[in-house]
């Protein structure tokens, strides 16, 4: 995978990893029922919209896009995991964290760790660690 | 993912990760993964990696068996399916390590099939699977057929995209299974999804063969009457290139050009319009009928300049076939010159017309002086252009005005009918070619052709020798077309003073059509210091005896003299 993007439907790019601006627009003239694929410059397009957000991939020439969708797909599991019911606004929000699950679920643009449970206790650890990073820091100020 | 040099050191970590994971599968799963992609990548990037780790092919085998028939695992669980991404990468090392070895292939074959069976495909991720497993299967030496059936007929688009993609990968190695696809690939046609025509229209083109061309070209041309502009240029292209190569008579090539260039005639390529215009001139019998329609197409609409320009270019060569209405093929119009002269006037002065079709239009009025009877009015058309701002248009209609006064002579000879045009031409057709001098009209036409490519047979005649001329013939036979006889004349001058303004002109039956290149020289030199030699070319299709009068015309010592001769004794080699 090359990158990934994901924005709503007013073109506002909310996440993004590796940033091309005519993309969006291409993708978001696509009308609802046409296959979620597309090749643009030399590299596939794959996206997938959930509610008012796209989740738009970047694959290469070897790569499965059938099993991107899965990717994708497992990602947004993983925020809906995290989040409770994720919406749009909690990834404006919580950018983030986002981007916490979006780096412990992938590396390289490769799958990390296949298991949800995994990936989502990794992001508990870490959370935990920040929090007591901040109430050390609040401690001290009084 | 790590250089080179991590890489080799892993190399046997990983090995033995693989070989213990095996009873660790549920918690190790997530280093099972990276190290697959690990193995993927480093055997992508060295031929080394890839022989060393052919060996591990078994046990790769085995883990995907187990992930199939292992029980539920929610956390690495997609609908059912256990751990879509492991098995998917798996399958991809499994092709990468197959490819090109029997025994590896031979190995993941079962599996494979088993994969290809067993898996669910309502559901995405049993897609997803199954695609991984079809490129592998194609990939791999494996006997297995095309899975990809299954896949073209799924209601969903996805799939379905993917599957025109896998059939045009495959359409060089095994066209006829792709064949058997073909009426659904058609029907992809009328899809509304951009990226699936676009699949479809490439495999169509693909698939295009001698028996399936009339049907094929319907739906293609229908196709290309509807879709978007973006697919046009491509699809006119296609169709084009398709015709030539299967079309199953002239009639019907003509009639497909006319329909792409009618319906997306903005949109055709520029080099099809000298193509075009190439494969009309060697349309003989079918002269007629393409000037008839290609006039009725200008009347319609002239806002489409590859269509304008190969139509003003026919009506210029065939305007009088139009005017006489000589169309076999189809009810003949009716149409007096000035209609004619009336429509490529209106081009001239057309907003809608680029510079280059006002040239094309220009040149064409010029070549119905010749055809047409109302050379006045065509007179007048281009004395007006010499004044025109465009620089091209000017030098044209000043040469043209040249033509009608000083060259007068010359003018039907230099634009008579263009000749057929071989394929080895480079640049289409070639304007007005040099004609030399004129020749009795009543006998015979005169035409130009590009230079006689090989020769077989060499045999001489004299044909003439006179007051110290000598004309001798020497025979060859042009390759490809065995009914051409292609004749150089050898002037030699015995006097002791030089020919000057030596003319050579040759007049044949009329079964019979003569064409004269250029001399190599006008002046042949006294005391048989060199000859002039000339190129004769004779089209003897009804394989006749060859007669031919011969006429020379030179200055000797100041004073004209000329020449006459028949030669009926063509040695048989020449004309059969």
């Amino acid at each position: 995978m090359r990158f990934m993007l994901l924005f709503s439907r007013q073109g506002k790019l909310r996440l993004q990893k590796w940033y091309m601006a005519t993309l969006m627009q291409i993708v978001l003239a696509r009308k609802p029922k046409m296959c979620s694929f597309l090749e643009w410059r030399d590299l596939k397009i794959v996206y997938k919209r959930y509610a008012s957000l796209y989740f738009c991939c970047a694959i290469e020439e070897q790569d499965n896009e059938l099993i991107t969708l899965e990717v994708i797909h497992r990602f947004v599991e993983l925020l809906d995991k995290y989040f409770g019911s994720v919406c749009e606004l909690d990834i404006i929000f919580n950018f983030e964290k986002a981007y916490f699950i979006l780096d412990e679920f992938l590396m390289g643009g490769e799958i990390q760790d296949t298991s949800k449970k995994s990936v989502l206790k990794a992001i508990e650890q870490s959370d935990l660690l920040q929090e007591s990073n901040h109430s050390g820091i609040i401690l001290f100020s009084h | 993912m790590g250089s080179s040099e991590m890489c080799r050191d892993l190399a046997g970590e990983v090995e033995k990760l693989l070989k213990t994971s095996n009873s660790y599968l549920r918690k190790k799963v997530g280093v099972l993964h990276t190290s697959v992609v690990l193995l993927t990548e480093m055997c992508e990037r060295s031929p080394d990696m890839l022989a060393h780790f052919r060996k591990l092919v078994p046990q790769l085998v085995r883990i995907l068996k187990n992930l199939i028939m292992s029980g539920y695992s929610p956390e690495h669980d997609v609908s059912g399916i256990s751990d879509p991404f492991l098995q998917v990468r798996i399958l991809r090392l499994l092709r990468i390590l197959g490819k090109s070895d029997d025994d590896s292939s031979e190995a993941m074959n079962d599996i494979l099939a088993q994969v290809a069976t067993n898996t669910e495909t309502s559901k995405n991720v049993g897609n997803a699977i199954l695609y991984e497993t079809v490129l592998t299967i194609m990939d791999i030496k494996s006997e297995s057929g095309l899975r990809v059936s299954r896949f073209l007929l799924n209601n969903d688009k996805n799939i379905r995209y993917v599957a025109l993609t896998s059939l045009l990968k495959t359409v060089q190695t095994d066209h006829n299974a792709v064949q058997r696809h073909r009426s659904t690939i058609v029907d992809c046609l009328k899809d509304l999804d951009v990226s699936i025509k676009r699949r479809a229209m490439e495999l169509s083109f693909a698939l295009v063969n001698g028996n399936n061309i009339r049907g094929m070209m319907k739906e293609l041309l229908y196709f290309l009457d509807s879709c978007d502009p973006e697919f046009k240029a491509d699809c006119a292209s296609g169709v084009f290139l398709a015709a030539e190569k299967y079309a199953p008579s002239k009639r019907w090539h003509i009639d497909t050009i006319m329909r792409v260039l009618t319906t997306a005639g903005s949109y055709v390529r520029d080099d099809s319009v000298p193509n075009l215009i190439q494969l009309i001139t060697n349309s003989v019998e079918m002269h007629a009928y393409t000037v008839q329609r290609l006039y009725k197409a200008l009347l319609d609409d002239i806002s489409q300049q590859p269509l304008v320009q190969v139509a003003s270019w026919c009506i210029g060569e065939y305007g009088d076939l139009l005017v006489s209405g000589q169309c076999e093929e189809e009810e003949p119009i009716q149409v007096t010159e000035d209609e004619v002269l009336d429509v490529l006037e209106g081009l001239l002065v057309s907003n809608l017309s680029t510079p280059v079709t006002r040239g094309y239009a220009l040149t064409a009025i010029m070549k119905l002086s010749t055809r047409f009877s109302s050379v006045n009015r065509i007179k007048k058309v281009v004395s007006i252009y010499g004044s025109s701002i465009d620089v091209e248009l000017q030098q044209r209609a000043v040469e043209y005005n040249a033509l009608f006064k000083k060259y007068d002579h010359m003018r039907p000879a230099l634009l008579e009918r263009m000749p057929i045009m071989e394929k080895t031409s480079t640049n289409g057709p070639t304007e007005i070619v040099q004609t030399n001098g004129e020749t009795e009209p009543s006998v015979v036409e005169t035409k130009h052709l590009p230079p006689v490519t090989q020769s077989t047979n060499q045999v001489d005649q004299t044909a003439l020798k006179n007051n110290g001329l000598k004309i001798d013939f020497t025979f060859e036979r042009a390759n490809p077309n065995p009914n051409v006889a292609v004749i150089t004349i050898h002037a030699s001058n015995l006097t002791e003073a030089d020919m000057t303004d030596f003319v050579f002109q040759a007049a044949v039956p009329k079964t019979f059509q003569l064409q004269l290149l250029s001399p190599s020289s006008n002046v042949v030199p006294a005391l048989n210091q060199g000859t002039v030699t000339q190129v004769i070319r004779v089209l003897n299709s009804q394989k006749q005896q060859l007669r031919m009068r011969i006429k020379l015309t030179y200055t000797l010592k100041g004073s004209p003299v000329q020449d006459l001769a028949e030669v009926n004794n063509f040695p048989p080699q020449s004309w059969q």
